[in-house]
């Protein structure tokens, strides 16, 4: 569904993610993307990589766009087409969240993917709401002195039907909630961790494993919520301390041991409240 | 000829936009309320609600998202309706362009309103002239009945030429003003206006996507061929508009001259200021002195030569801005002089601010501004008129 000669930087996981999606939500499908590398990767006029129609609609509208798109084509009996949303997290968390809360609080039909790379990389790596503590970026060169806002919690805090995180580094994992997501009416929302390249500082070939670091370090746990309810943490143990995931990107190269330790401690009570969560629902 | 199958009704001017898009037969409308446009939003949800309406309503949470929705919409291929006034054309400002570059025939209905800061609640066209540039066809309606009848041909005429409409009618004076409207039958409107089935559209079954970036050169042909469908809208709006006369014996065409014929002076102006000026200019006409009204409906495209045609020969003219651009002053006063230039034997054009924020201008001082034009030079800035 996604054809090759996209424009994705060589290595993204962004490619191969959203490869995973669409292949296995099948042709019937449309997508509302919204300017992010996401909406790069699908090309430019007349070329189109996807095999699928796609709406580019402006950066803050994607779920405004996309609900108009539902409803038309619920009008003209095309209820069986999946309206999808390819966005950034600057698109999700900050500049169209407002519009993304009102379709979720509609319960518009519809799968958001987010796809996390934790800044506005396509406009050369500026921080957003989703940029973790401390990391650098282009416009926190000395790092960003606030903490990452928590999406899947305040989506879960709507009754979404169905919020889920996914990585890169798990694809088994990522397809089957796909086919999940695919299975349940209303508005369902997945964010995907996308390791950067250029902008966490990462060698090409490193995504995969940076992906991987950020589910074993608990930085970036994988869990589902149901109705805002029932909560299932996927991998349930951690592996590794916060500082091996840290340590291999150039975003966090400015960090102290100190900094280091409130970052693990942070991940850890995330964690433990996550798994309590988990455990009782 | 007389519709005699159409029903009168008395309707604020709100409501007769909302019949007007309610036999229109839209599939899709995303409408976030605001004052004086929510009557046109609260009557057509209780069409929905009783049946007498299909179409999906979407209500988001701001007026960004609603024209978001109706531009996404409009691309799966259905017939778009909205409705706004001030802030909210504002707020969709980014989205308007969008529309509009997208070639999607969405028909919208604003309500002029001061736009804040300060707020007030009075009748002033600044909201839309200010989009002039936006790439939608703009029109002025002076009556409940003429927004009805603007409502329709609109979807016409933005379906024929690939073009979003913005219709306008003034806050209060036509917004909540009852008057006696002709209703036509359904049967009437569907005869007129046949279901959208537009050619492109996004479709599963194409692949084909809509949106993606293009090169410089790409981008510039895009602009020509908006540019290119702009000058077709005149002819458009003057078929669509004789058309509908042949069905129900009402046209407006792209302009109106009254009492044109031997004027010494025309006066200028758009919306409900059309009705009082007509007054004054039968007042003055029945002192004997040989004023006439021109209407400019049409306001995008600019009908640049129906304008030209008209005004030969006429040695003053007066235009009534109900807008200010600060700096510049009218701005129809700055079209109307940027399109009579270079005209041999160009009449001179005075250019008055009048009734900006709402302020009341009745036929008494437009007869007053008459008699002063006429023995003044014109200046190039705007004038206040009170
Ligand atoms: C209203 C508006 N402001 C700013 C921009 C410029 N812009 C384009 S993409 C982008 C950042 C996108 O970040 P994100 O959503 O995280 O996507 P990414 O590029 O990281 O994939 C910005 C700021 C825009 N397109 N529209
Ligand atoms: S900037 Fe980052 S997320 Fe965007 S395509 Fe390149 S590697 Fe992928
Ligand atoms: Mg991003």
């Amino acid at each position: 569904m996604l054809r090759s000669g996209h424009a994705a930087c060589p290595g993204c996981v962004l490619a191969l993610s959203l490869r995973h999606i669409l292949n296995t939500l099948g042709p019937e499908t449309m997508a509302v993307a919204a300017p992010s590398c996401a909406a790069l990767i699908c090309g430019a006029q007349p070329c189109s990589s996807m095999k699928i129609p796609v709406y580019q609609t402006t950066l803050e509208s994607s779920a405004a766009a996309a609900s108009g798109l539902r409803r038309a084509l619920d009008t003209k009996g095309k209820q069986d087409t999946t309206v999808v949303v390819i966005a950034g997290d600057g698109g999700t968390y900050d500049i169209g969240f407002q519009a993304l809360s009102s379709a979720v609080e509609r319960n518009e039909d519809m799968i958001y993917f987010c796809f996390d790379n934790e800044g506005y990389m396509n406009t050369g790596g500026q921080k957003s709401s989703a940029t973790p503590l401390y990391a650098s970026t282009g416009s926190t060169p000395a790092g960003k002195l606030s903490k990452k806002k928590n999406l899947t919690e305040i989506m879960a805090a709507h009754e979404i039907p169905y919020a889920a995180t996914a990585s890169a580094a798990h694809l088994a994992d990522l397809v089957r909630k796909v086919e999940k997501a695919k299975g349940i009416r209303g508005t369902r929302i997945i964010t995907v961790l996308i390791p950067c390249l250029p902008g966490w500082g990462l060698p090409d070939d490193e995504a995969i494993a940076t992906a991987r670091l950020a589910v074993d370090t608990g930085v970036f746990p994988l869990y589902e919520v149901e109705e805002g309810q029932r909560y299932t943490l996927n991998q349930t143990t951690r592996t590794r301390p916060v500082k091996d995931y840290l340590m291999t990107q150039k975003r966090y190269r400015h960090l102290s041991a100190e900094d280091r330790d409130e970052i693990q401690l942070m991940v850890d009570r995330n964690w433990t409240r996550l798994a309590e969560r988990s455990a009782t629902s | 000829m007389k519709d005699t199958s159409s029903t009168r009704m008395l309707l604020t001017g709100n409501h007769a936009v909302a019949w007007g898009a309610r036999l229109s037969r839209p599939n899709f409308m995303a409408c976030y309320p605001i004052t004086p446009q929510t009557p046109i939003l609260e009557k057509l949800m209780d069409f929905q609600m009783k049946g007498e309406l299909d179409a999906e309503i979407l209500t988001p949470e701001s007026e960004h998202s609603a024209m978001a929705a109706c531009v996404s919409a409009s691309m799966a291929g259905v017939r778009v309706f909205t409705a706004t006034s001030c802030q909210g054309l504002l707020l969709m400002h980014e989205k308007l362009h969008y529309a509009a570059g997208l070639r999607a025939p969405i028909v919208m209905f604003n309500v002029n309103r001061t736009v804040a800061a300060p707020w007030g609640f009075w009748p002033d066209q600044t909201d839309s002239v200010s989009q002039r540039d936006t790439g939608w066809i703009q029109l002025y309606s002076e009556s409940g009945q003429e927004s009805l009848d603007t409502v329709i041909q609109a979807f016409k005429i933005a379906e024929r030429v690939s073009t979003p409409v913005l219709i306008s009618h003034d806050a209060f004076y036509i917004s909540h003003a009852l008057e006696p409207v002709e209703v036509p039958a359904q049967a009437t409107v569907d005869q007129y206006l046949p279901p959208y089935e537009p050619e492109l559209f996004l479709d599963t079954e194409r692949g084909e996507s809509v949106g993606n970036v293009v090169s410089p050169e790409m981008f510039c042909q895009h602009r020509k061929d908006m540019g290119q469908a702009m000058q077709l809208a005149i002819a458009a709006t003057q078929e669509s508009d004789a058309e509908w006369e042949r069905l129900v014996g009402r046209g407006y065409g792209v302009i109106e001259t009254y009492r044109c014929d031997d004027a010494e002076l025309v006066i200028v102006t758009m919306g409900s200021m059309c009705g009082t000026v007509r007054h004054a200019v039968d007042e003055m006409r029945a002192s004997g002195r040989p004023v006439g009204l021109l209407k400019v409906r049409l306001f995008r495209p600019l009908p640049s030569a129906a304008l030209r045609d008209a005004l030969a020969g006429v040695p003053d003219v007066l235009v009534l801005d109900r807008n200010f651009s600060p700096g510049t002053g009218g701005v129809l006063h700055q079209e109307l002089k940027s399109t009579l230039f270079g005209m041999p034997e160009a009449p001179r054009v005075h250019g008055y601010l009048a009734g900006v924020g709402g302020v009341n201008m009745s036929p008494g001082k437009i007869e007053e501004l008459a008699d002063r034009v006429c023995q003044a030079e014109p200046s190039i800035q705007s004038v206040w008129a009170g």
